[in-house]
């Protein structure tokens, strides 16, 4: 375990920056945190966690794949990638860190999807604990401790003090760069400050909130569930719950006629979309209902089906917080998996 | 706090819905916690008594839900309109999108509805509940004392500049009766007016960059029904999941608020809704700054069957040139 005193935070940062890129959360002019690229002047956010998780550094909301160019009967493909430089995210909770793993199932399993990985390769995670979660918080609910995140290098904030724990060789790599700035120290603090978080922990007011119902295997068990009408009656059809999510990764595959050529890109879709993999038939979800269906069978019995028993969802409470109609996967965890217990 | 009490709205709900006036209710659904609310169609009384809630957290505005609600009802809906609803309504029926026929409306006063992000800026995070008395109450999990609040300094935007507590459509109506408001809704309009053309566009990139295209603003605007967006066709080449670019998200919310130009009630969901905060109804409340300048005073969804300036031709129109004439002075 090192610290550094939270005085002297920027002249880590400052140092972390010389070797790479390095983001973190600052405060936006609306109040809420955006992760920033760092420069001096950027101040480290106090927020919880960000509007826009931080999924969006290895599977951005819009990237270009290849582009083509025509020349008569020839066609020239064009690798358009630069994806070389190595980044850091400093700052990332428990919660979204636990969320690169269920994205790396999706796109480091055969076939390997090199555009993430390379990210993924490039990227080093400074994970940080939590202090004050919030209501709509449940990390819990899926075994996720925010006293004790995973990534890189796990960070303790306190009042005074921050302190650092290299988990992999890519973290123990970039604590030594930061050597100079820390000093070596017990884990008494850090100790202290998870007793206090666990003792939050138990207090939350979601912390009942159980998976025990759902997993693989259960998809007849609640496809044709009459909860579903009820749950997605006023549902608006946004995707504003699939683009906080730091776990939602679908995407759509589209051509751009530049004029001179073609770019083919992928951007992020959403099953709330009624275009949502739209084929030549048809759509094979016509209404609501269905979309919202796909959306929570998704994380709660299809990928865990196919995962291991993971679920895709990780508790960060960003959809609770941002539906504009305040239904959520905690309503329908409760709704569906309390008829069913 | 509010003037009309859950009781009394669920005392109106289950009398109609007993004589059969009405078959179901539109209404605001308690939710996890004290601010999280979610527009139910409720069945009969013992929904409406144990999850119906009435509070300074109702913000959703139900017009728009009566386009679909309505159409699939078996009898009437009834439907709770606090004083801005009302405008929403009166256009959605100016341009035939649901049957008057299929719905009951109760109009309610409204003392302007609570924006959870102001509470929580005082408050901080970890709300366990919120109790809204004479003031709003909070208690969180950080906090040894509930931290008391005048509900009046934790407004939403749009209540705070509340153009009109008077009910403009109704079957009937509860409470007191309130007036058309002169409110300073166009103050930061006219803060944007007054900005070069540089530091506008640089005030609009700012905002509109943040934007995530999750379509919750067009998909909550009672303006925005048209049942096969332009922006969801894959036919109509510019369809798009995502923003490409910065530019990208500006045409998509220049386009939207040209589209609702004379129909926005100026009803304030796109901006509540936005997850990333984007002031959007500044856009609209432009386009009706305008019409009003340039047009003589006219508000959207006021009455039942009124032509908005921009499809109505008078011959005193004043000619696009004059308007590019005015532009120095309103720009």
């Amino acid at each position: 375990m090192r610290k550094c005193s939270l005085n002297s935070i920027n002249s880590v940062f400052a140092e972390i920056a010389k070797a790479a890129t390095l983001y973190l959360p600052v405060d936006g002019k609306d109040g809420s945190a955006v992760y920033t690229k760092w420069e001096e002047g950027k101040v480290w956010s106090n927020a919880l966690n960000t509007v826009r998780s931080p999924k969006d550094f290895f599977f951005p909301q819009t990237e270009n794949l290849m582009a083509f160019k025509t020349a008569g009967k020839n066609i020239e493909i064009i690798d358009t990638r630069s994806e070389s430089e190595d980044f850091v995210i400093f700052g990332v909770r428990a919660c979204d860190v636990k969320s690169f793993e269920i994205l790396d199932r999706v796109f480091l399993s055969e076939p390997v999807d090199t555009f993430y990985a390379a990210r993924r390769a490039h990227g080093v995670i400074v994970s940080v604990a939590c202090t004050k979660p919030s209501e709509t918080c449940f990390c819990g609910t899926f075994g996720i401790n925010p006293a004790e995140p995973a990534g890189d290098i796990s960070a303790w904030k306190t009042e005074t003090e921050v302190f650092f724990r290299a988990n992999t060789e890519k973290g123990v790599a970039l604590l030594s760069k930061i050597e100079g700035l820390t000093e070596e120290c017990t884990d008494e603090a850090v100790d202290a400050q998870k007793e206090k978080i666990s003792a939050i922990m138990k207090k939350l007011p979601l912390k009942d909130v159980t998976t025990d119902a759902f997993g693989g295997g259960k998809t007849m068990d609640y496809f044709n569930s009459p909860a579903w009408d009820e749950l997605s009656q006023s549902c608006l059809g946004c995707g504003t719950c699939t683009f906080v999510c730091p776990t939602c990764q679908c995407y759509d595959i589209k051509d751009f006629n530049t004029g001179k050529g073609v770019i083919r890109y992928r951007c992020w879709d959403s099953c709330m979309y009624s275009e949502f993999t739209r084929m030549a038939h048809g759509n094979n979800r016509l209404s609501q209902k269905e979309r919202f269906r796909q959306r929570f069978m998704h994380k709660l019995v299809y990928y865990p089906e196919n995962n291991d028993g993971l679920f895709s969802c990780v508790g960060c409470g960003r959809c609770l917080a941002k539906c504009p109609i305040s239904m959520n996967i905690v309503k329908v965890m409760k709704k569906i998996g309390g008829e069913n217990k | 706090m509010q003037t009309i009490t859950r009781d009394q709205l669920i005392e109106k709900a289950v009398s109609l819905l007993a004589d059969g006036t009405v078959s179901c209710v539109l209404g605001w659904q308690k939710g996890e916690f004290d601010y999280d609310v979610t527009p139910v169609l409720f069945k009969n009384a013992d929904e409406l008594k144990a999850n119906f809630v009435w509070n300074d957290f109702c913000g959703a505005n139900f017009s728009k839900y009566l386009v679909t609600k309505a159409e699939k009802a078996t009898g009437k809906v009834l439907v709770f309109l606090k004083p801005c609803d009302t405008y929403s309504f009166n256009q959605l029926l100016t341009e035939h999108r649901f049957n008057r026929e299929k719905v009951y409306a109760v109009g309610i006063p409204c003392e302007g509805m609570v924006d959870v992000a102001k509470v929580k800026a005082i408050c901080g995070d970890g709300i366990v509940s919120i109790d809204c008395g004479e003031k709003l109450s909070v208690t969180t999990l950080y906090g040894d004392e509930p931290t008391v609040i005048d509900a009046k300094d934790v407004l939403a935007e749009r209540c705070i500049n509340c153009k009109s507590k008077k009910h403009v459509a109704y079957d009937e109506l509860l409470g007191e009766e309130g007036e058309v408001i002169a409110s300073d809704r166009f103050d930061e309009v006219a803060k944007l007016e007054a900005m070069t053309p540089d530091e506008r566009f640089a005030f609009w990139q700012g905002e509109l960059s943040r934007c995530i295209r999750c379509n919750a603003c067009r998909d909550a605007c009672p303006a925005c029904t048209c049942e096969k967006c332009v922006f969801d066709n894959p036919k109509s080449g510019v369809e798009n999941k995502s923003p490409a670019n910065s530019f990208e998200e500006k045409m998509f919310h220049i386009i939207r608020a040209f589209h609702v130009a004379g129909r926005c009630t100026d009803c304030g969901e796109c901006s509540r809704v936005c997850p990333q905060n984007i002031p959007l109804h500044l856009l609209n409340r432009k386009f009706i700054k305008d019409i009003n300048c340039f047009y003589g005073e006219y508000q959207a969804g006021a009455e039942v069957g009124s032509r908005a300036p921009l499809v109505d031709y008078t011959t005193d129109d004043l000619e696009p040139g004059e308007v590019f004439d005015r532009r120095d002075n309103n720009a």
